[in-house]
């Protein structure tokens, strides 16, 4: 277990590693000075453009060489210094992601482990059942295939602007002022499902696939034939198979969070939802680079995380990786 | 194995591709999006950006998508669009391919210190989630076209099929055929590209379908976040527009629904069309 959890943490070390360079590097080599973008962009006037200009300047720390600059940033990173917000100016760039964060955790949390079990508990019982397979199949892979935000497009014109029934805009209706009543929470909700529901479904189409095709695979495996051979109960065996198909699904939430987000991205976009992804577009619209790097830092960080519950989960899923009986 | 009668097995590979519906339906919906992304252009009678109709109208005779709020053609947009929705696909699947198959390949033949390095860098690649990558690079860029973002696309898309590739070498260098192929004193590369690649074709046209579709993917999601090219237009583009532009508010359906829905239809015949292929290269999930 030692060596697999110090194998896996060197990975997410190295990777951090990586991840923070790709976020000082691409700002001082893509061709193109991005400081002279900025300003072009913001400068309305010519006195402001020059102190910004000496800002910025200051900011990137561009007047000193290559190798103390990418130290200072590493400095300035720990010390939770991720420079100011264009768009939003004068606030720093981590308490505009700081408020954002809840909101995404509110949205993602729900929708991933909703769809992981469910969509997990569907594909087990579409597996070889006609009926059901030839239902769930096809409805899995239109899911699973449809763009986040398409089906957010959808459900946001079919649910909430002709039928009327949901908002389409934001986390909270702009008539109440966030505080805590029952009032503001079902306001909040009201708000939250549309969005949910569209991550919810398109993932759900993933897990209910993988999970039918696992047992499937499963069920044709020597042990289940064996057990067959017995004369041990379907019921029995498709319990079995469905203990093991789960390490694949765990494997591959893993796997899926890199699509999960970029989905979260697209989907706040659509509902204006006030989480990373919007705050991206945001940055994208107003030129906010440091935003923006600060944003894809956290959603590294966010990911390394989860990755590394994943693997802890995994060790208490799967008794061989405790028994070191397993390379990777 | 396939060597004494290759033309049996080719037979063979027709028939069950012809009897596979799965296949039939993906295969038709790709062709004719390829048709359309040909001809659509030459049939739509406006230019996709010019401003040429009635501000925000619904589908007529004369503008078959209906307009934007500012009066563009929808239908001429989307023509255009789904060829460079294609054309990223293609271009940025192919080099995700590429990519893969060679780190792959080299990774899973070669083992030792060169396999235990590039695995490092495949598993660190793997977890960055690409989207990211993708939004920092394209915004530095301050002029975007198809070609540079297939290329970014690709070059961030190889990860998970170079590890299922470094797999299946893994398991094909260990074969007698191979060992004799070494016995013979032909060099690494060629015992690569002669031996271990071809019996993994299968596996690589739906690696390759599989990276096209999520090249589709990335790149309407980078579209839609408004990082999409900066000429011209493309599905995600599009999408980009109508959202930024109330097109849920207004109701504007014809605008906000036909270039999702293409893309959803073009993902999942590539889907479709990797399920059949899957069964028919893999007897075993083969339904009679």
């Amino acid at each position: 277990m030692g060596r697999y959890l110090r194998r896996k943490l060197l990975i997410y070390i190295l990777t951090f590693f990586v991840a923070v360079t790709i976020d000082w590097m691409i700002p001082r080599f893509m061709p193109g000075d991005p400081v002279s973008l900025m300003i072009a962009r913001i400068g309305t006037r010519p006195e402001a453009a020059e102190v910004l200009r000496g800002y910025f300047i200051k900011a990137f720390g561009l007047d000193v060489p290559l190798w103390q600059q990418y130290l200072n940033f590493w400095k300035a990173l720990f010390q939770g210094d991720l420079g100011v917000s264009i768009w939003l100016y004068p606030q720093p760039v981590i308490r505009i992601i700081q408020r954002a964060i809840p909101y995404d955790l509110f949205l993602l949390l729900p929708a991933i482990f909703l769809s992981w079990f469910a969509g997990n508990q569907v594909g087990a019982l579409a597996a070889r059942a006609r009926w059901l397979d030839n239902t769930i199949l096809p409805l899995g892979y239109l899911l699973t295939a449809t763009p986040y935000m398409w089906l957010a497009i959808v459900l946001a014109w079919s649910l909430g602007n002709v039928a009327g029934i949901f908002p389409i805009a934001g986390a909270y209706s702009f008539a109440i002022r966030p505080h805590l009543s029952l009032q503001f929470i079902l306001n909040l909700l009201h708000h939250w499902f549309l969005p949910f529901m569209s991550l919810f479904l398109v993932m759900f189409g993933g897990w209910a696939i993988g999970m039918r095709n696992m047992i499937i695979y499963e069920l044709e495996s020597d042990y289940s034939r064996y057990l067959e051979a017995l004369g041990i109960p379907q019921s029995l065996i498709r319990k079995y198979a469905f203990r093991n198909a789960m390490l694949p699904q765990i494997t591959g939430l893993a796997l899926q969070l890199g699509g999960i987000v970029a989905g979260a991205v697209a989907t706040e976009v659509v509902f204006a939802y006030p989480g990373i992804g919007y705050i991206i577009l945001n940055a994208v619209q107003n030129q906010d680079y440091f935003l923006l790097q600060g944003c894809f830092l956290f959603i590294i960080i966010g990911v390394l995380l989860a990755n590394f519950l994943i693997d802890l989960v995994y060790i208490i899923v799967d008794p061989r990786t405790r028994l070191g009986m397993t390379g990777e | 194995m396939s060597q004494e009668q290759p033309k049996k097995v080719r037979s063979e590979f027709i028939y069950f591709a012809w009897r596979n519906v799965k296949l039939r339906i993906g295969v038709s919906i790709l062709l004719a999006f390829v048709l359309f992304s040909i001809i659509g252009p030459f049939l739509a009678k406006h230019d996709p950006l010019e401003y040429v109709g009635p501000m925000g109208a619904p589908p007529s005779r004369e503008y078959w998508f209906g307009t934007t709020t500012f009066g563009q053609d929808v239908f001429s947009q989307f023509a255009h669009g789904t060829r460079s929705t294609l054309l990223v696909g293609l271009l940025g699947g192919s080099i995700g391919t590429l990519v893969g198959i060679l780190v792959g390949l080299i990774a899973g033949y070669r083992g030792g210190l060169v396999d235990e390095f590039l695995n490092m860098i495949t598993n660190i690649i793997l977890i960055i989630p690409t989207l990211a990558v993708l939004i920092i690079i394209a915004a530095y860029l301050s002029v975007r076209g198809i070609f540079m973002q297939s290329v970014f696309i690709g070059l961030t898309a190889w990860p998970w099929a170079a590890r299922a590739i470094r797999a299946q070498t893994f398991s094909l260098r260990v074969r007698e055929f191979v060992d004799l192929a070494r016995m013979t004193g032909r060099s690494s590369l060629r015992i690569v590209f002669t031996e271990i690649a071809p019996n993994m074709m299968s596996y690589l046209l739906l690696v390759f379908i599989l990276q096209f579709g999520g090249a589709v993917l990335n790149a309407a999601t980078l579209d839609f976040i408004g990082l999409g090219p900066t000429k011209g237009t493309s599905l995600g583009l599009i999408m980009n527009n109508a959202v930024l532009w109330a097109a849920l508010q207004l109701g504007q359906w014809w605008w906000l629904l036909p270039p999702g829905a293409a893309i959803a239809a073009i993902v999942g015949a590539l889907y479709i069309t990797n399920v059949g292929l899957d069964e028919i290269f893999n007897p075993k999930l083969r339904e009679m």
